[in-house]
């Protein structure tokens, strides 16, 4: 309403005496930016709503009695703004002192340290001491489940949290509770994240300024493995750990780090690395068929893709009435350690009792699905530990190791080899763009002109397109975040949804949006790292899965000697209503 | 001549509460009767001059907000009765409510009327379930009379009225809180901007008025602004129920023309009464918690919107609670303190930390352990609290507190050097009787 008449309007004013013309509806926090100034803020998110809940973003408005939050007031004509009086430091410092006593001391034991908005404003405002009585509690941590840790001593109430998972994700694990001094973020009922729908994907942590929320730390595991000679320890990578990694090392958001990866991998002492690229090629594969034989043989439509293990935590504990039309693919970290601990174990002459499979994964879900009882198609756990990229990065720091002098290394054999299609798997719309070019060539018989299909790229919401099959049109649609996902699920349910084919990833952006990347990511970083995948798929001699030598060696080699039985048993999965 | 000014609570115990015979022989429903011959601008300008300000709390130009919301071309448009009285030494509301409700019930349909809002929501208290049950009888009444419901008064006009509650959270008074909570959700207070006005109940323009506030809008209708401003002062129209409590001969609820005394208010026979034959008051907390304390020196100011405001007071709800000499200060701003730290929604800083500080450092002055430091701490919060927090909550929580830190300062002063005057601290065990 009144947003539609201010929509053009400008507005001038002025802020520590620089004038400043903005578009009406500008933030002070917008307009102050422009003019040079930064505002500290805590609970605010750039990609979140305004909270004003913090009240550090607090400025002084000529001839406003009270302080003013920069994230959520509108500059006004003519307002004289000033955003760094003595009056309006010592009210943030008090704001922060106010915070720190409700919050424990222990900031060399956090996970956070070092890397915690809090603290770097607590550095900021030179808070040296504090007059408040402590007032911090003494909850006990919630860790039982395979993924995500709440240290709720330290949560500052900022809310991030509980907006990412009602609004953004739409899974509503987690709201406000009580008042006062119990106001809380908690389960209904202060069930525990695994009675709750939280699905796992982590986006929660991923917004969390301070330590309240973190992935579980797998590293000890991972560094007793690598110190027991009896085992055999491999690692995979995710495709969209190699453009975020860098960013750990103060590199900027989009550095293609493969090669560094790797070889800080070797250093740390793996015997193998691997690319779950590989495997993501192989699931292209397998997830084209299925496509076709659905098509075929008037299977249940649409097709919805599997490799998200969010999004597979969300459709069995919110559909599970649609889990028919779920991909049976296993995502290809699942495909991968199935592999790892069969074909491999058997070409490397290395029973997989002494095999010990790593996954580096952008996720905080996959801890969870290495944990599914149904990912031991092998006779063993197929994947022993997956650790997030921000946890390989601190176990890379305490190698000692050089991130950015190290040389470049390469994949080991046989998983080697991958595609550009692969690489994109790390994109929201990468899974449907590499399974057209596959879908499309398979069925046209013809070699496909323009391999990009622009239409699913990027971060809008619901992305659509049409492919002509051979004068046969494939709907395809592709979701991005789970908050886009109950539409397309209600028409689904309703008989009314006309795509053949849909795509959904948990976290928005897919994969390079991971809640287990490195922290403050923002949707500007989550586009750079977009268009690094989107190079190294341009910069592929092979764009199209089909086209993998390695892939088709290993079903030459491996894959058709086997049982069919076995080869879907290795490869595929089912799934279990889990009704919340 | 009386000090009285029996406008709103003309029928108080004269006639049976839900009774639409009885409210009509009184003279009930002619203020509706007449608005709908008026054009809602006309009634708009009625308000305006009547120079009405909201009786919730915080005095805002009832002609001013109606005016806002007249000019948002938007439909459907929602009335809200605000009948969450939660500020402690407040109860003129639920006398409304249970006294005289058709008198509200006429308020809010002509603001329907004027909005040509189809839905009307009042949120009564949680505490106020006997009021709850007489409202809606009265609703039931209202409608089976035909001045609420479908056609009213023949009309082409309908206008439903829904009669809501609470769970009890003092914070669900705050408006947008009272909205939130209406909605189904957790009653905390909304970030504004957009304002009421524009985005309210269901994301519709919204009025939400005080119960006392729609239920001047009769009177102002049927006897014209002019008449009614004349009863106040010149900036404060009509008249307000004041709610007297504490160390007074005659609490209860009264209606006063703005501009008598306060002290008139406190002493008169036919009001307070004073404090009786052996007291002496020692201070007087106005609106509610959330109010300013005022002081022996203050007696004289007039009650009204500007005077009060003048020597740093304010109307606030009405409420008027008297303390004697043998009060204590720190004692009494912990009861205070307590109660804003048990309302705090939660979600701001200085709201939710700074009344546990707040309440910390008091509790210091009680136990004779504070010091010139923490005087000055409770100095900075009660400073800093107005100035910081999300919605009036907070802002006002430590409005007590400002006003005894000016005007009581030697009393923080003796507890530091270990003596309270009024004989009260020192002398309880920690804090565990609160």
């Amino acid at each position: 309403m009144r947003k539609a008449n201010i929509k053009n309007k400008l507005v001038t004013a002025t802020i520590n005496g620089y004038k400043i013309t903005v578009p009406a509806d500008t933030t002070i926090l917008e307009a102050a930016k422009q003019a040079g100034f930064n505002i500290p803020t805590l609970c605010h998110h750039p990609d979140l709503k305004p909270r004003a809940t913090c009240r550090v973003c607090l400025v002084e408005v000529k001839g406003q009695r009270r302080f003013q939050t920069a994230c959520n007031t509108p500059v006004g004509e003519g307002n004289e703004i000033i955003t760094n009086s003595q009056a309006i430091r010592e009210a943030r410092k008090t704001m922060l002192e106010l915070i720190l006593a409700d919050h424990p001391q222990d900031c060399l034991q956090c996970s956070r340290n070092q890397n915690c908005e809090l603290q770097s404003l607590a550095n900021e405002y030179q808070i040296r001491e504090n007059p408040f009585v402590r007032s911090a509690q003494n909850l006990p941590l919630e860790d039982s489940n395979p993924a995500i840790v709440r240290d709720m001593n330290k949560c500052i109430k900022c809310g991030r949290c509980v907006e990412v998972c009602q609004e953004v994700l739409q899974v509503a694990a987690i709201n406000t509770a009580h008042r006062s001094g119990d106001f809380c973020i908690s389960t209904a009922f202060a069930e525990s994240l695994a009675d709750s729908p939280c699905v796992y994907c982590g986006q929660c942590i991923a917004v969390c300024p301070v330590g309240a929320l973190k992935e579980k730390d797998d590293t000890a595991k991972v560094w007793q493995a690598l110190n027991n000679p009896e085992l055999h320890v491999v690692v995979q990578t995710a495709p969209a750990v190699r453009v975020t990694l860098g960013e750990e090392f103060g590199q900027k958001p989009g550095n293609i780090t493969t090669g560094k990866m790797i070889a800080a991998l070797k250093r740390l002492g793996f015997d193998k690395v691997f690319d779950t690229n590989f495997t993501a090629d192989l699931t292209v594969i397998e997830e084209s068929r299925e496509l076709l034989g659905r098509l075929k043989d008037k299977g249940d439509l649409p097709l919805l893709t599997s490799c998200s293990p969010g999004w597979i935590n969300y459709i069995e504990k919110m559909y599970p009435e649609l889990l028919p039309y779920v991909s049976t693919c296993k995502s290809p970290q699942q495909m991968f350690g199935a592999l790892a601990k069969t074909y491999y174990a058997e070409k490397a002459e290395i029973p997989p009792e002494k095999m010990f499979v790593v996954s580096i994964m952008p996720c905080t879900a996959k801890k969870y699905e290495c944990t599914r009882p149904e990912m031991r198609s092998s006779g063993y756990q197929d994947v022993d530990i997956v650790l997030t990229t921000r946890e390989l990065a601190q176990m890379i720091k305490q190698t000692g190791v050089d991130f950015a002098a190290l040389p470049e290394a390469e994949y080991d054999e046989p998983f080697r080899v991958s595609t550009g299609a692969a690489a994109i798997f790390g994109a929201s719309g990468g899974v449907m763009e590499a399974a057209l070019r596959t879908v499309y060539e398979t069925v046209a018989g013809k070699t496909l002109e323009d391999l990009d299909f622009k239409m699913v790229r990027g971060l809008g919401g619901i992305k659509e397109a049409t492919v002509d099959l051979a004068g046969k049109k494939l709907k395809v649609a592709v979701v991005n975040g789970l908050g886009n996902a109950k539409v397309l699920l209600e028409k689904i349910k309703a008989g009314e949804c006309q795509y053949h084919f849909i795509e959904i990833m948990a976290c928005p952006g897919g994969c390079v949006g991971g809640g287990g990347q490195p922290f403050g990511t923002t949707k500007a970083e989550k586009e750079r790292r977009l268009e690094a995948l989107y190079t190294l798929d341009e910069n592929s001699t092979l764009r199209r899965s089909h086209e993998n030598p390695a892939v088709t060696q290993v079903y030459e080699d491996f894959l058709k000697k086997i049982l069919v039985s076995n080869v879907h048993e290795l490869l595929h999965t089912y799934y279990t209503d889990r009704k919340y | 001549m009386s000090k009285l000014m029996p406008l709103l609570s003309a029928n108080f115990g004269k006639i049976r509460p839900t009774s639409v015979e009885e409210y009509v022989c009184t003279g009930g429903f002619t203020g509706l009767r007449k608005a709908i011959k008026m054009t809602p601008q006309e009634i708009i300008d009625e308000v305006k001059t009547a120079k009405l300000r909201g009786r919730g709390g915080a005095g805002y130009p009832t002609g001013a907000k109606w005016q806002q919301l007249y000019d948002i071309k938007h439909s459907p448009k929602y009335i809200v009765c605000n009948a969450d009285e939660g500020e402690p030494g407040t109860f003129k509301d639920k006398r409304l409510l249970e006294k005289d409700p058709l008198r509200v019930i006429e308020g809010m349909t002509i603001a329907g009327y004027v909005f040509n809002a189809q839905e009307g929501y009042i949120y009564i208290r949680g505490e106020y379930a006997a009021q709850q049950r007489v409202f809606q009888e009265a609703v039931d009444q209202a409608v089976a009379a035909g001045y609420l419901g479908e056609n009213i008064l023949g009309t082409e006009y309908s206008y439903h009225i829904h009669v809501m509650t609470g769970a009890g959270a003092y914070v669900c008074g705050e408006n947008s809180a009272l909205l939130n909570s209406l909605e189904g959700k957790a009653g905390r207070p909304r970030v504004k901007p957009p304002h009421l006005a524009e985005v309210g109940l269901f994301q519709q323009p919204t009025l939400v008025n005080n119960v006392e506030s729609f239920a001047n809008i009769p009177t102002i209708v049927q006897i014209g602004g002019e008449k009614y401003l004349g009863y106040g002062t010149p900036e404060s129209g009509g008249t307000k129920l004041i709610c007297l409590s504490g160390t007074v001969a005659n609490p209860g609820v009264y209606e006063i023309p703005f501009g008598i005394t306060l002290r008139d208010i406190i002493y008169d026979e036919e009001l307070g009464g004073g404090p009786g034959a052996k007291k002496k008051v020692k201070f007087f907390h106005l609106g509610g918690q959330s109010g300013p304390c005022g002081f022996l020196s203050q007696l004289d100011t007039a009650y009204c919107y500007q005077a009060l405001r003048e020597k740093g007071l304010s109307v606030g709800s009405g409420a008027i609670v008297v303390l004697d000499e043998s009060v204590c200060v720190i004692d009494y701003l912990l009861t205070v303190t307590q109660f804003f730290m048990h309302e705090s929604c939660g979600k701001c800083t200085p709201c939710r930390e700074g009344n546990k500080q707040i309440y910390a450092l008091l509790e210091k002055f009680s136990q004779g352990k504070a010091t010139t430091a923490d005087l000055q701490l409770l100095q900075r919060l009660s400073n800093l609290l107005p100035k910081t927090s999300f919605c009036g909550l907070g802002q006002a929580a430590a409005t007590a507190l400002s006003t005894c830190l000016k005007s009581l300062r030697s009393e923080f002063e003796a507890h530091i050097a270990g003596s309270c005057p009024a004989g009260v601290c020192f002398t309880k065990q920690g804090s565990g009787d609160r």
